[in-house]
């Protein structure tokens, strides 16, 4: 079924942990048994203070955090997304959790073997596991692992620090690097963002803190695992990332939550900041519990992703397979501020069964001869349904602003939806955008194509819809696109037959 | 081999196939020659399993399996092969690699090893040059973009690299020009085998001064309504189906 030619230099554990993943049901359905430091339940000035106190925060976050809960109690759920589920309980979630602390974590032999066993489970690769572990010479891929809304381990530090890179948690940033997080937070999503934004501005409990300085193309690629793991627990993660003048940095996102009854809300906000020069890719995969055969469980996946590409010639790239979660709503947009600064959107978002997903992204033209470019790939099989939205404008200054979109859908069966809403905007009239579209129907013919040559109907729709997603894996990087791969078939299983 | 009795068959629920039956032994060519709509392809399509082809009667064996109770994939791996008259396009996925994974799943299917790599590249190499296929063709996603005579070319290359035990070639030499029917043609004739059987369903007479058939079977109606030797073809070509026409209206 795979193509892929594994480089010489990729972990083979990372193949093998792949292939172990595979099984007919969700294997992550497990839960952890970590004691918790819970804050009371529901939210509250209280409670802000809690969270605020709990991480040891300096007076001016508490306050941002206070200014952010004021706002968003005046604020309204929105409901133009073109997805349905019972609107959480605010006052019935719970707003930070974490692991039991320990005071200072030098070696990792102190973690939780708890928490190693749980990245067996995930299927985390041996290496990286080693890395968790604090064993030398291990893979260098960093992990900042983010567990339970705290980051218990942070690896690799003193590498990246030679190089100048900071990676660490946004708590520790913000008792480490004030002037940094204080100069950048929110400053590419405000604090009023939006409805989830805001909470989140309110409640983040914890997240990644990544600053490339000037001229440095950061070591390795950097990595975080979140996991969503105590019952009832909103996830409010924070990132920021900041790639100085010329800094390059690759980043990739991966995640799996256990199983559970309750709906969980998660409610990240990334934000990207590049200079003059500087490149950063970001890559996801994203494979939250999506619920039950019935729709029952899973993860609200409301995410506020925004890149600033705020310097000439910067450049973002936004990456995505999205398989989990049994509603997805989210955007990674880049503002094209600089002059000839380049934004690119490459997605893959598979829904089956229940789920339901309204994601896209937008490419706002502010500077002079910019670009952006737009690749998604939506498959829809079971009853599920989803919407590409996506907006391309150009602002009145942004002469000779370039756009390419395309948007594929590809539908299993006949009773699940595909939607596309390409909103496009031009105030000037140098501005050339392209849009093309399809929405295709995986056919019984082309099917009985492959089982005619021995293909059984599983492995021929894997290939067939690897076939259809292929443009946007080759963009990941290729730890992230055999896992990927894997993903994307085992969503789809039983979706034909 | 290959052994049909009074198969009948059924799509949208109209009867085409009207108790056919056909006995094709090993190491034997025949050939089925009939008018538009006698049920040629509802033929191939039914033996090899089309969901959309609902079979209602009688019975298909190949090598005293029955052939009607197996999945299409299980049909393959019990080794019937359809060379269709209208190729599929597979986008996004290099004709090797699904060559291989096919060629995989069917060994896995009669629990033989998986051939490696380089023992597959070997034999497509040599499979390729006998077709005059270039490498670069098969790096391609299958089929996209190819022309017809080149879709019917990749069918014989499958066909050669699966190496199935019997071969129904659909029409193949439709869309072929004279120098494309008989590198097809070659590709066939390399093919035979004492051990292997093949119906070949055709319009024309011309394919058949390439693949010589050892029976022709007049297919009109959904029934076998004659069969001959060779020579049965050039009298279809010069007088047509005129007389079974009228013989079964």
């Amino acid at each position: 079924m795979t193509d892929i030619k594994i480089k010489d230099n990729i972990d083979k554990d990372t193949v093998q942990a792949v292939k172990e993943l595979e099984g007919d049901k969700y294997k992550y359905g497990f839960v952890t048994d970590i004691e918790s430091e819970t804050a009371p339940i529901g939210l509250s000035e209280e409670v802000i203070k809690f969270i605020s106190a709990k991480k040891n925060e300096p007076e001016w976050m508490l306050e941002w955090r206070l200014q952010a809960y004021k706002r968003w109690l005046t604020m309204d759920e929105p409901e133009w997304a073109m997805v349905s589920y019972p609107k959480p309980k605010f006052q019935e979630l719970y707003y930070y959790s974490a692991p039991k602390a320990r005071p200072e974590i030098d070696s990792l032999d102190e973690v939780d073997p708890k928490l190693l066993e749980t990245y067996k489970k995930l299927g985390i690769p041996i290496r990286e596991q080693e890395v968790l572990a604090g064993v030398k010479g291990a893979a260098k891929v960093a992990v900042d692992a983010v567990f339970d809304s705290v980051s218990v381990a942070t690896t690799f530090r003193k590498e990246l620090s030679q190089a100048g890179v900071i990676f660490c948690s946004i708590s520790e940033a913000v008792q480490e690097y004030p002037e940094l997080v204080k100069q950048y937070l929110g400053s590419v999503v405000p604090q009023s963002d939006n409805f989830y934004a805001t909470l989140n501005s309110a409640v983040f409990s914890d997240g990644t803190f990544v600053y490339i300085p000037k001229g440095v193309r950061c070591p390795m690629e950097l990595s975080t695992y979140f996991r969503i793991n105590a019952a009832n627990t909103g996830q409010f993660e924070r990132t920021l990332i900041i790639a100085d003048a010329d800094a390059y940095v690759s980043y990739l996102e991966g995640c799996t939550a256990p199983q559970r009854d309750e709906n969980q809300l998660h409610a990240a906000v990334v934000e990207l900041v590049a200079l003059d020069g500087a490149e950063i890719r970001y890559s996801t995969v994203q494979n939250w519990y999506p619920g039950d055969e019935n729709g029952n469980g899973g993860i609200y996946n409301f995410v506020t992703k925004r890149a600033d590409c705020r310097g000439k010639k910067s450049k973002v790239s936004w990456t995505q397979v999205e398989t989990g979660s049994a509603v997805t709503w989210k955007y990674p947009s880049c503002i094209l501020r600089g002059d000839e600064s380049v934004g690119e959107f490459y997605s893959i978002a598979v829904t089956n069964g229940h789920q339901q997903a309204d994601t896209g992204t937008k490419m706002i033209h502010l500077g002079k001869n910019t670009s952006s470019r737009i690749i998604s790939k939506g498959i829809a099989a079971g009853v599920s349904n989803q919407t590409y939205r996506g907006l391309v404008s150009a602002h009145a200054k942004a002469l000779n602003a370039r756009n390419f979109t395309q948007c594929d859908s590809l539908l299993i069966g006949d009773k699940c939806g595909a939607h596309t809403f390409p909103y496009i905007e031009a105030a000037n009239t140098s501005a050339r955008f392209e849009h093309e579209a399809t929405t295709t129907k995986l056919g019984e013919d082309q099917l009985f194509y492959c089982r005619q040559r021995g293909l059984s109907a599983e492995s021929a729709t894997a290939l067939l819809v690897n076939g259809f997603v292929r443009e946007v894996m080759q963009k990941l990087p290729m730890e992230f696109a055999v896992e990927a791969q894997k993903l994307v078939a085992i969503s789809l299983e039983g979706s034909v037959g | 081999m290959l052994k049909i009795k009074d198969l009948k068959v059924e799509i949208d629920g109209k009867q085409i196939t009207n108790g056919l039956s056909l006995d094709v032994p090993a190491g034997e060519v025949h050939a089925i020659m009939g008018p538009n709509g006698a049920g040629k392809s509802t033929l191939s399509n039914a033996l090899t399993g089309h969901p959309s082809y609902h079979v209602t009667g009688g019975t298909a064996e190949l090598n005293g399996k029955n052939l009607l109770a197996l999945e299409p994939e299980e049909r393959a791996g019990e080794g019937l092969f359809l060379s269709f008259q209208y190729p599929l396009e597979i986008p996004g996925v290099p004709t090797l690699t699904f060559l291989r994974t096919a060629l995989n799943e069917q060994r896995k299917y009669r629990g033989e090893a998986e051939l490696s790599v380089p023992q597959f590249m070997k034999a497509a190499k040599e499979a390729a040059k006998r077709l005059k296929i270039e490498d670069e063709m098969l790096k391609r996603p299958l089929n996209v973009g190819f022309s017809g005579g080149e879709k019917k070319r990749m069918e014989i290359f499958q066909m050669a690299m699966l190496e199935p035990k019997f071969m129904i070639l659909d029409e193949t030499d439709s869309g072929l020009d004279i120098d494309a029917l008989r590198i097809v043609s070659d590709g066939v004739n390399y093919m035979r085998a004492p051990n292997r059987g093949m119906l070949v369903i055709t319009h024309y007479q011309r394919l058949l001064d390439y693949i010589k058939p050892d029976k022709v079977h007049v297919l009109v109606d959904g029934k076998i309504v004659d069969t001959g030797g060779p020579e049965l073809a050039l009298e279809l070509e010069k007088n047509g189906y005129d007389k079974y026409e009228a013989l079964v209206s």
